[in-house]
């Protein structure tokens, strides 16, 4: 399964590359869309070579940290609408702490480190870089 | 003398005019003095932060970062990926 889509995630998929007879619990992170202010949509950019190693790294990370355990997560570029998914991680392990700890830490490695960016899309027809450190961005002031 | 690809990205290829250019920089040379030739070459990247996340190689590196001939530096705005 690539990292990287265009198109809808499918869960499904996802769930079939952790899961196994042996880890009884698996935990799924689904981040979607949110309708916030007036947006419609966002699209989403991503220096796709860098990205791909990236995730490489913090899955195997995950790994060396819950060897049990198997996670995979596929992120969706492109143009997403309101209420569907951006980015879906699935976590497998023996027992439920090991795979909610590697959930938890993939997404949040994920945050910081790999290197994709959001224009969100109002329904005015204009378009604003998403910067989360809150500072001024061309078209307004965004602190998500 | 090394010549360095750069690439923009978001927001900062909006600034730029373009995702992708090159530029030499006299040795040894950091990533830093790629940003600073950047700035010269690309007036509107002067909108930047003073100190933008930066990669070499598609790794993030600071900007003391050693660059050779053929090294590609990264520009990249806050990421907001997830």
């Amino acid at each position: 399964m690539t990292h990287l889509t265009r198109h809808p995630i499918d869960v499904g998929d996802l769930l079939a590359t952790v899961q196994s007879a042996e880890r009884g619990g698996t935990c799924v992170f689904l981040g979607t869309v949110r309708n916030d202010a007036d947006v419609t949509s966002i699209d989403y950019a991503a220096y796709e070579a860098m990205t791909f190693e990236e995730i490489e790294r913090i899955l195997a990370e995950a790994h060396e940290r819950w060897p049990e355990s198997r996670v995979m997560l596929q992120h969706r570029l492109g143009l997403i609408p309101v209420g569907e998914a951006s980015i879906a991680i699935a976590a497998a392990a023996p027992h439920r702490d090991a795979a909610f700890a590697a959930c938890r830490y993939v997404i949040e490695e994920v945050k910081k480190r790999v290197p994709i960016w959001k224009k969100e899309l109002h329904v005015d027809g204009s378009a604003t870089w998403v910067d989360p450190s809150g500072k001024p961005v061309a078209g307004g002031l965004r602190d998500r | 003398m090394a010549k360095v690809s750069v690439r923009f990205f978001a927001r900062y290829a909006e600034l730029a005019g373009c995702d992708w250019s090159a530029v030499n920089v006299s040795t040894p040379a950091t990533v830093g003095d790629v940003i600073a030739r950047v700035r010269e070459v690309f007036p509107g990247t002067q909108a930047m932060p003073p100190r933008p996340l930066a990669a070499l190689n598609r790794r993030q590196v600071k900007h003391d970062a050693l660059v050779n001939d053929g090294d590609e530096v990264a520009l990249l705005p806050p990421l907001s990926g997830g």
